[in-house]
């Protein structure tokens, strides 16, 4: 895995993440909401989470492919709304459910069912600090080797395996016990 | 066979990019060029490949840069294929002789009959600063590119 690419943005505390800040496993994604692949991936991942519980922190960044899928770029603009009414991993979740429909009034329709203030976050999804949040993700993920979507780092190398469950199972499992 | 390395001098080339329009290498003198053989349209990995560099494009001209592409295939399966992926930079047709730019660059695959997947970074003089020859199956994606170009803007 030494020569694999290595992720040049750092977690920190601006990411999104579900599982403990300090776990001894770190997957980061970068996807596109409207990435067929990344639809596939998305269950996986909830399973990859639920196996390794306590022991994966997992972070999501965007990397929307806005010329092969129009919707992509508004679809991460919401998710990243959400995130200021504290509902970003209810959309993220939403967003991959409904993959196959995410025109601009299906998303209004989404918020509105999680509660969200519609109004505030088309707001905000017009804001550039959101705008920018999406921007500064891809171009970080270029820089790190991103070459498609999804693509992940585990504790901060490329992963250029498959992502299957039970293969990106293994390759994390291998990961923890080179580390205790 | 091994690709030309970096401070040669980019040999020149004129290939179609349209039924009846050419491009020249020589044309981009005083602008960096990305220079991206690849083995094939259509094939799911360089569509990939070629689909993030669209995507990158404007951060690879913050670089006062262009891409081009390049592979054996015809001129009107590059049309179509154009069209489908939007691409926004030109892709040329090294197809008659076949592969002959591949092959003055090092990157053609003689078994196979197509190039390489390499990429080239040339600098406003012409000359090779930075080349990357990428497993077939592998998708290189644009970071060693934008190393190279920041690279060269240090230097400059």
């Amino acid at each position: 895995m030494s020569d694999s690419p290595k992720l040049k943005i750092p977690v920190s505390k601006d990411d999104h993440f579900q599982g403990p800040d300090k776990a001894p496993l770190v997957l980061v994604e970068y996807g596109d909401y409207q990435c067929p692949h990344c639809g596939h991936a998305y269950p996986i991942v909830k399973r990859i989470q639920k196996a390794l519980g306590d022991q994966l922190k997992f972070v999501f960044r965007n990397f929307p492919l806005a010329e092969v899928h129009p919707d992509a770029v508004n679809a991460a603009k919401v998710a990243e709304a959400a995130a200021l009414q504290k509902k970003f991993w209810e959309m993220h979740d939403m967003l991959f459910e409904k993959q196959t429909n995410l025109d601009v009034e299906s998303l209004g329709d989404y918020a509105a069912e999680l509660g969200l203030n519609v109004e505030k976050l088309n707001e905000a999804v017009g804001t550039a600090a959101v705008e920018n949040r999406v921007e500064a993700d891809f171009e970080g993920g270029v820089r790190s080797g991103v070459n498609g979507t999804p693509t992940f780092f585990i504790n901060g190398a490329r992963y250029d395996g498959d992502w299957e469950y039970a293969t990106l199972l293994k390759a994390l499992k291998a990961e923890l016990a080179e580390k205790v | 066979m091994a690709i030309l390395k970096e401070g040669t001098k980019a040999p020149d080339f004129s290939l179609p990019s349209t039924p009846d329009q050419r491009v020249s290498l020589s044309e981009f003198l005083g602008k960096n060029v990305v220079l991206v053989f690849y083995p094939a349209d259509w094939s799911p990995v360089c569509g990939d490949q070629l689909a993030l560099y669209n995507e990158v494009l404007p951060m690879i001209k913050k670089y006062n840069a262009e891409v081009i592409g390049v592979s054996v295939d015809g001129i009107w399966c590059h049309l179509q294929f154009e069209k489908d992926r939007k691409y926004r930079f030109p892709i040329l047709s090294d197809f008659e002789p076949k592969g002959a730019v591949a092959r003055l660059y090092g990157a053609y695959r003689d078994h196979e009959g197509t190039s390489e997947r390499a990429l080239f970074v040339i600098d406003g003089e012409g000359i090779i600063r930075w080349s990357y020859l990428s497993p077939v199956g592998v998708n290189p994606g644009a970071d060693g590119i934008l190393d190279a170009l920041e690279n060269l803007k240090k230097d400059n």
